[in-house]
């Protein structure tokens, strides 16, 4: 079976000739990019988060919030309904005997959504992988920024083309 | 076999060089080489230490807790303090790598990933005491509090239950927070190393690539998790101060005491901070990384921390003398004069007037006299603990419920042993895993630019 698409992968050593590659390939209508970067770069993320809506990881973070929040609250009411300690005849639960439980949903409040996020994180950056991608090359997590792109079969030359012109150290399909 | 790649970056004395992405790597990676023979000198002095602690654990749970000196009135003592004096270790760790991040100090990043690690392992360390000092470990998970069938209903109202949600949550939370930052450290290591190595960090890296669609998850829950652990920081030690705010004792019944505590604990975590790194800059060459700057802004730190306790102890004084309260006049007046007068002026002279020569420019960035002032402070925060706990506890309302309580070899054992236990893990972890965040140094750093005009804006 043909591949249905080509990846070609530029090494870049600088940012802004990275920039630059990307913004000529997004002028070409190459959209399908994957970009490496050892670190998180202002310049490139401006380029690629133009048109990308904020990562959903802070609804796992919210979620994972509220369900903290809530698991305190029925954790410590229903054991105090349950096991009635009564303390100067006031109620179990309610406005005079339940802020200390405040304490306590604020704790797992934490604890919730701070696991969610990690969840959210892994599951969204699909994250573990056990195989490398293809594109991916070992001097990106060191000194070197790679644009992969994806296109149609046919058109590599002329993104190879893109690249040289823009800076690339190295092209290879 | 396995090897580590790159040669050992050596910055030459006195020419600050800024150095490159690759540097980074390289000089990360040459700080897991194989250790030499004063790192297992140290190691072994380690062992010895925590050899002893168990045996003096084995000890009193043979014996029974009198073996810790501990009786009446004196039922909480060294255990509790030494307790209360790591979780406060803890705090700055999680004060660099999550307060400091959400305001943006961008000087925290070469320090942060060991200030991190130290947390964990503080956390852990304190987390042996409530074992050792309730005895019988075995009930542990009495601890736990959810609604069972032995008698034992959790009373939500109580702060040592908060204290129980709030040290674990801590410790969860600072952990998952460490491992996030790990990720992508791990996998510049698996890229820089080779063999059995290589297997084993590119299990734990997850397969981390640093692409884009990977980033921009990672940057917004790395956000989100230091938006979660700031306000963390400040209720776990407000929460431990509560274990004794919320008791009637004098000397401890103050609403003071969770803004002094949560001060007190950074700034004894800022100490422990500069007694790991300093020695970590020395034996590694860090110094391109960990540069003067960076001594200054940790000491300018402990410097006014320093200062806001000193607040807090006038504070403390003032109000026992003005609340008119007999019985805390008298513990108060106990307390500076009689029997553990000595362990309150060793407090002021190590909290209060030793980080005071931190005025002094020079003094902030020599590493001999910022380790002298961060033992002092460490001693000096210990003291503060133990004159909380033990002075207040020996003098409250009933003269027949005075009392002196004397350390015993078994429980000083132990709490030697305690730091053996602490310095075991983090000199460990210090040479299986990137002390030093590969990932966040470069963020500092300028990124590589061909065309020099461009982006000098960082």
């Amino acid at each position: 079976m043909a591949a249905t698409t080509e990846t070609v992968v530029g090494v870049f050593a600088y940012v802004d000739t990275t920039v630059r590659a990307l913004e000529e390939l997004r002028a070409k209508g190459y959209h399908d990019l994957t970009v490496y970067t050892p670190v998180p770069v202002h310049e490139i993320e401006d380029v690629l988060e133009r048109d990308r809506p904020v990562s959903r990881v802070r609804i796992f973070a919210l979620l994972g919030g509220v369900v903290g929040l809530a698991s305190a609250w029925i954790l410590t009411a229903w054991t105090s309904l349950q096991w009635g300690l009564y303390v100067g005849g006031k109620p179990p639960i309610g406005l005079p005997v339940s802020p200390p439980y405040v304490v306590i949903m604020f704790e797992m409040m934490v604890l919730f959504g701070g696991v969610a996020t990690v969840i959210g994180m892994v599951a969204l950056a699909r994250l573990p992988r056990f195989r490398r991608s293809s594109s991916f090359d070992p001097r990106f997590t060191n000194d070197r920024f790679g644009v992969a792109v994806h296109c149609t079969p046919g058109r590599g030359s002329s993104v190879r083309d893109i690249l040289r012109a823009a800076g690339a150290d190295e092209v290879r399909a | 076999m396995s090897t580590i790649t790159g040669e050992r970056h050596v910055t030459p004395a006195g020419t600050p060089v800024t150095p490159t992405y690759g540097d980074v790597n390289r000089d990360v990676l040459a700080t897991l080489r194989t250790p030499g023979s004063l790192y297992f000198a140290w190691m072994c002095i380690v062992g010895l230490l925590l050899t002893c602690f168990f045996l003096a654990w084995g000890y009193q749970i043979f014996v029974g807790m009198g073996a810790a000196g501990k009786r009446t009135p004196q039922m909480w003592a060294m255990y509790i303090t030494t307790f209360v004096f790591w979780i406060g270790i803890g705090h700055a760790g999680t004060l660099i790598s999550a307060v400091l991040y959400l305001f943006r100090a961008r000087w925290r990043t070469s320090i942060y990933r060991a200030a991190e690690a130290m947390t964990i392992f503080a956390v852990m360390t304190a987390g042996l005491f409530p074992l050792i000092h309730a005895g019988r470990m075995w009930f542990a998970y009495f601890l736990l509090p959810y609604p069972n069938q032995r008698y034992l209903w959790p009373n939500f109202k109580s702060p040592l239950v908060w204290d129980v949600f709030a040290i674990s949550t801590y410790l969860s939370i600072s952990t998952v927070f460490f491992i996030v930052g790990l990720v992508p450290d791990i996998a510049a290591l698996r890229d820089g190393s080779t063999g059995w190595r290589r297997r084993i960090y590119a299990m734990l890296a997850l397969g981390w690539e640093g692409s884009d669609g990977q980033w921009r998850h990672y940057r917004r829950a790395y956000g989100l998790l230091a938006a979660f652990a700031t306000p963390l920081v400040l209720s776990v030690h407000s929460v431990v101060s509560w274990d004794f705010a919320m008791a009637l004792v004098p000397g401890w019944h103050s609403t003071l005491f969770a803004p002094f505590f949560v001060n007190g604990a950074i700034f004894s975590g800022f100490a422990m901070v500069l007694v790991l790194v300093l020695p970590m800059r020395y034996f590694f060459r860090l110094e391109a990384y960990v540069t003067d700057r960076h001594l200054d802004m940790m000491a300018k730190l402990v410097l006014v921390t320093s200062l806001v306790l000193a607040y807090f102890y006038v504070c403390e004084l003032f109000t026992s003398w003005y609340s008119g309260d007999h019985i805390e006049k008298a513990s108060l007046f106990w307390r500076l004069t009689r029997s553990y007068a000595w362990a309150l002026a060793t407090m002021y002279i190590c909290n209060c007037v030793a980080p005071l020569i931190l005025f002094w420019k020079p003094a902030r960035t020599s590493p001999v006299i910022l380790y002298i002032v961060s033992i002092l402070v460490l001693i000096g925060m210990w003291f503060e603990r133990f004159n909380i706990i033990v002075p207040s506890l020996g003098h409250d309302f009933y003269p027949y419920t005075w009392g002196i309580y004397v350390p015993t070899v078994t429980d000083s054992t132990i709490i030697i042993g305690s730091f053996a236990w602490f310095f075991l893990l983090f000199l460990s972890f210090i040479k299986v895993m990137p002390s030093l965040s590969v990932v966040e140094v470069k963020e500092t750093l300028p990124p590589p630019m061909k065309d020099a005009a461009h982006g000098s804006h960082h």
